[in-house]
C-alpha cells in the first residue's frame, strides 16, 4: 500500500497572532514611509539595505536559529507568518529572503564554528545577502553534471568555471555553490560534488547581469577564474554534496512564496468588482479563494508536521507543485474576469499593471528551485513508482 | 485529533473492510450485503455517532464522526450513514430524539426550501436528497412565520418520485404535501439553512477526499502490475507524472476537507470563517474529484472502464457527492460574493485567519 499522505488540520498558535499584528503594523508604518509600494510588485529597487536592517532589529531574521548565532529560538509557524504577512505586502525582501530560508540553516548545519559565529548574527541583523549557485550553463535540472571545479591548493581550492542564472549575485557578498571536487563514478554520477561558501568579494568573481524578459535584472552569470576558497569555507564532505539535501528542501518547497508571488492580482481584482459582483465574477472569485484557502492550509499544514519533528517530504514536494501551478494561473483566470469589469473601476490602471506584470512573470514560477517535471519526478517517488 | 487516534472511526474501517468489500459488492447482484452491513453499524453506534446520548445517540464527538466519514468515502460506502449521521446531528440541534433506524435530511439542496405552515404541517419540494427512497425517516428543516424549525417526519407520510446519482444510488425528489410531523421544535438561535448546508457540504467533502486516497491507492497499485512495452506502466514517466498529479489533487481535497472538519468541530458559531472553510471544501473537493478521477481512469485503461471493475464505485460517487448540498458553483458564487462583500484588503486577513 501507498504510504497515505497526510495532511494534518494544524492551526497556529495564538502567539503568531500576536506576532502577525506587530508584523503588519510594522509594514504599514513602512509603507506610509514610502520604504515600499505594495501595490507596486514591478519595482526594480527591491533590494532595500535599510528596511532589512529594521527586519533584523524586530528580530525577524534567523527566527528559529540558536540564540547564540544571533538568532530567536522560535518556532518554525512563527516564521511562516512574517514569510506570508511580508510576501503577501510585496515588501521588499530580497537583501535577506535567500540568507534567512536557505543559506543561514546550510551553515548552521555544516559550517565550522567560527564561520557560523562571524556569518549567522550578522544574517539575523539584516546586513548580508546570499545568492545560491547551483545551476550552470550545461547543468539544469540534472544538477549532478555540474563542471565548475575546485582544484586543491594549498590551504584551499582554486575554483574555475560559470554559474548562471544565480539571483541576487550582484548583491550578494556571499554564495553558496556546488563545485566539482572529483569525477563522477560509475556507481554513483551524483559523488563528486562539494558544497562551499564563497566571499563574493574574492578576486576573480565576475557577476554579469542577465535581463529578464520582464524587464528587471535578478539573476546573473557569475564567472570564477582561479577564485581561492579556503578550507574551512568548504560545507560538509568532500564529493558528498548529494547527501546533504535535507529536511530544509522541505521548507524550501512548501512555503507561503510557493503560492503568494502573484496574489495580488487576486486583491485588486476584489477592488475593481466592487462589493456587489455579478455572478460569474463571484462564482470566479470564490473558486480562487477557495484555492487559495485550499493551498494555504496545506503549506501551513506540512510546517506544522516539520515543527512537530516529521518529514513530509512528498507533501511539501505536493505543495510546491500544485502552488506554483495555481500562482501562474492566477493572472490568466484573473485577467478572464477583469474582462467584465467596468473599465471606470477606479483601480483599473493598477490592475492592468499588476496583470502585466504578473503574467510576464508567470512562467518563471514553475522552473525556480526545480522545475514542475522534478518535483512530479519526486513525488512519483514518494509513491513508489521509480 | 489524528485518525489513529479516533476509535470511532477504527471501527469504522473494521466494518467496511469486514462488509463492504469493494470487491464483494461489485460482484453482488441482490445487495445481499445491504442488511448485514447496516446491522453491524447500527450495532456500532455509528449512524447515530453525532446524537448525544440523551437523544438516544452513541454520543460521539463532531471530529470523531467526521474520522468516520472520511473512511466511509474511502470504502465509497453506499448506504445512508453519512445521511443518517447528518440526519442525527439536525435532531439533535432541537433537541430532538433520533429513532434507531436509517434517516436522510431534507433539503438537500440550498435553493429548495420547506415551508413550515399554520397548523404545524410541511409543505414543498426537497431534491436530490440522498437515499430518502429506503429510508424510514426524514429530518427537516423549515422556515415558518415564528422562524427556522426542525422536524422529524415519516418517510411514509411524503410522497417520494425516486431517482438516481451517477453512481445509481437514491437521489430522490422529497414531496411534503401538508406531511404532519412526528415531533416538531424550533431551531436553536442561529441556526438556519446555511448552517445544514455548509455541515452537509463539509460530509461530502470528506467522502470525495476519501474517494481520492483510494483512487490514488488502487491506480498506484495498478500501475506496479501491469505491463506494456516489457515494462510495468509506472515506468514510464508521463504516467508517474499523471499520478503524481492525481496525489496533488488528493492532497488538496484531504486538506481542505479535513481543515473545514476541524472548523466545524472547533467552531462556536457559522461565521465567516467557517463559510469559508466549508464552502472552499466543496469547491476544492469537486474540482479535486473532476480531475482526480479522469487520472485514475486514465491511468486504467478499458479496464477501469468496466462494470466488472471497482474504480467507478469511486470514481463515480466522488462525481456524484459533488452535486450534494451545494454545487461547487453555488458555493463558488455564495464565497465570492462573500469575499466581495467584505472588500479587497479583507481577503488576506480572512485568509490568514484560518
Ligand atoms: C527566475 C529564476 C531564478 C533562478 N535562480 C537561481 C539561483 O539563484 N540559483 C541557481 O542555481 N539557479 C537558479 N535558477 C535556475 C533554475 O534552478 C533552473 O532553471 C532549473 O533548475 C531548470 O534548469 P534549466 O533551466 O537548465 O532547464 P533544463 O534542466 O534544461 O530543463 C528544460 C526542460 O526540460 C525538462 N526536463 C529536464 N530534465 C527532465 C527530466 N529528467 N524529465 C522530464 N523533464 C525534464 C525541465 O523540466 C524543463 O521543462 C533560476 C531560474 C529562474 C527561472
Amino acid at each position: 500500500m501507498t504510504a497515505a499522505l497526510r495532511f494534518d488540520p494544524i492551526r497556529l498558535p495564538p502567539e503568531c497572532e500576536v506576532l502577525r499584528q506587530e508584523v503588519r503594523a510594522f509594514l504599514a508604518d513602512e509603507i506610509a514611509a514610502g520604504t515600499f509600494d505594495p501595490h507596486k510588485p514591478q519595482r526594480e529597487d527591491s533590494d532595500a539595505p535599510e528596511f532589512s536592517r529594521r527586519v533584523g532589529e524586530r528580530g525577524w531574521l534567523g527566527m528559529t536559529w540558536p540564540k547564540k548565532y544571533g538568532g530567536h529560538e522560535r518556532s518554525f509557524l512563527e516564521r511562516y507568518v512574517v514569510t506570508e504577512e511580508m510576501r503577501v505586502a510585496n515588501a521588499p525582501t530580497r537583501r535577506f529572503f535567500v540568507a534567512d530560508r536557505q543559506s543561514g540553516p546550510v551553515l548552521l548545519k555544516y559550517a565550522p564554528e567560527h564561520i557560523k559565529m562571524d556569518i549567522l548574527p550578522r544574517i539575523c541583523r539584516g546586513e548580508v545577502c546570499f545568492s545560491i549557485g547551483m545551476s550552470e550553463p550545461n547543468s539544469g535540472s540534472d544538477l549532478f553534471a555540474a563542471k565548475t571545479k575546485a582544484t586543491k591548493t594549498d590551504g584551499g581550492f582554486l575554483i574555475n568555471g560559470s554559474k548562471i542564472w544565480t539571483t541576487s549575485a550582484h548583491i550578494a557578498d556571499y554564495m553558496i555553490a556546488i563545485f566539482r571536487t572529483s569525477p563522477s563514478t560509475k556507481e554513483n554520477r551524483r559523488h563528486g560534488l562539494t558544497q562551499f561558501l564563497v566571499d563574493m568579494k574574492s578576486p576573480g568573481i565576475k557577476v554579469n547581469p542577465i535581463a529578464q524578459m520582464t524587464g528587471l535584472y535578478e539573476f546573473n552569470e557569475v564567472v570564477f577564474e582561479d577564485v581561492f576558497v579556503p578550507d574551512d569555507h568548504m560545507l560538509g564532505e568532500i564529493d558528498g554534496a548529494w547527501k546533504q539535501a535535507t529536511s530544509e528542501l522541505a521548507y524550501e518547497r512548501s512555503g507561503p512564496e510557493r503560492f503568494l508571488e502573484t496574489y495580488y492580482v487576486l486583491t485588486e481584482l476584489v477592488r475593481a468588482v466592487g462589493p456587489n459582483p455579478d455572478s460569474r465574477g463571484a462564482e470566479g472569485i470564490g473558486r480562487l479563494v477557495a484555492q487559495l484557502h485550499t493551498m494555504r492550509r496545506m503549506s501551513v499544514s506540512v510546517a506544522g508536521m516539520l515543527q512537530a519533528g516529521r518529514e513530509p517530504v512528498v507533501e511539501a514536494s505536493i505543495v510546491k507543485d500544485i502552488g506554483t501551478i495555481w500562482e501562474q494561473q492566477l493572472p490568466h483566470r484573473v485577467r478572464e474576469l477583469a474582462a467584465f469589469v467596468d473599465s471606470d473601476a477606479s483601480n483599473h490602471a493598477t490592475l492592468d499593471e499588476q496583470l502585466a506584470f504578473a503574467i510576464k512573470t508567470a512562467p518563471k514560477l514553475t522552473i525556480q528551485g526545480g522545475t514542475t517535471e522534478v518535483l512530479r519526478g519526486i513525488i512519483a517517488r514518494g509513491l513508489g513508482l521509480r | 485529533m489524528t485518525e489513529s487516534e479516533n476509535i470511532v472511526a477504527e471501527t469504522a474501517e473494521r466494518i467496511f473492510a469486514d462488509l463492504a468489500d469493494a470487491q464483494t459488492i461489485n460482484g453482488s447482484k441482490d445487495g445481499a450485503w445491504k442488511g448485514p452491513l447496516w446491522h453491524a453499524l447500527a450495532e456500532a453506534g455509528l449512524p447515530l455517532s453525532w446524537v448525544p446520548e440523551d437523544c438516544d445517540g452513541s454520543g460521539a464527538s463532531l471530529a470523531e464522526g467526521f474520522g468516520v466519514l472520511s473512511a466511509a468515502g474511502r470504502s465509497a460506502l453506499a448506504v445512508p450513514l453519512a445521511e443518517t449521521m447528518l440526519a442525527g446531528w439536525l435532531l439533535a440541534q432541537a433537541k430532538i430524539a433520533s429513532p434507531s433506524d436509517t434517516m436522510t435530511v431534507a433539503p438537500a439542496n440550498p435553493k429548495d426550501r420547506i415551508a413550515l405552515n399554520a397548523d404545524g404541517t410541511l409543505s414543498g419540494r426537497a431534491r436530490g436528497v440522498p437515499f430518502a427512497k429506503g429510508a424510514r425517516f426524514i429530518a427537516v428543516l423549515a422556515h415558518g412565520a415564528d422562524g427556522i424549525a426542525i422536524a422529524l417526519v415519516a418517510i411514509a407520510s411524503c410522497r417520494i418520485d425516486p431517482g438516481l446519482n451517477l453512481a445509481d444510488d437514491p437521489s430522490d425528489t422529497v414531496i411534503f404535501n401538508n406531511a404532519k410531523p412526528l415531533v416538531l421544535k424550533p431551531a436553536p438561535a442561529g441556526f438556519d439553512q446555511t448552517a445544514l448546508m455548509l455541515m452537509g457540504a463539509v460530509t461530502r467533502s470528506l467522502q470525495i477526499a476519501g474517494a481520492l486516497e483510494s483512487m490514488l491507492e488502487i491506480s498506484v497499485r495498478y500501475s506496479n502490475e501491469r505491463v506494456a512495452f516489457e515494462k510495468k506502466i509506472s515506468k514510464f514517466q508521463a504516467v508517474q507524472h499523471n499520478l503524481a498529479k492525481l496525489a496533488g489533487e488528493t492532497s488538496a481535497a484531504l486538506a481542505a476537507a479535513s481543515s473545514a472538519a476541524d472548523a466545524i468541530a472547533n467552531a462556536e458559531a457559522f461565521d465567516d470563517a467557517l463559510f469559508l472553510e466549508a464552502a472552499a471544501a466543496k469547491i476544492r473537493c469537486a474540482e479535486a474529484a473532476e480531475k482526480g478521477a479522469a487520472i485514475a481512469h486514465q491511468v486504467h485503461g478499458a479496464i477501469g472502464f468496466t462494470q466488472e471493475h471497482i474504480l467507478h464505485r469511486y470514481s463515480l460517487r466522488a462525481l456524484a457527492w459533488r452535486d450534494d448540498f451545494g454545487h461547487e458553483s453555488h458555493w463558488g458564487v455564495e464565497l465570492g460574493k462573500l469575499v466581495a462583500a467584505r472588500g479587497a484588503d479583507e481577503l488576506w486577513p480572512l485568509v490568514a485567519s484560518r
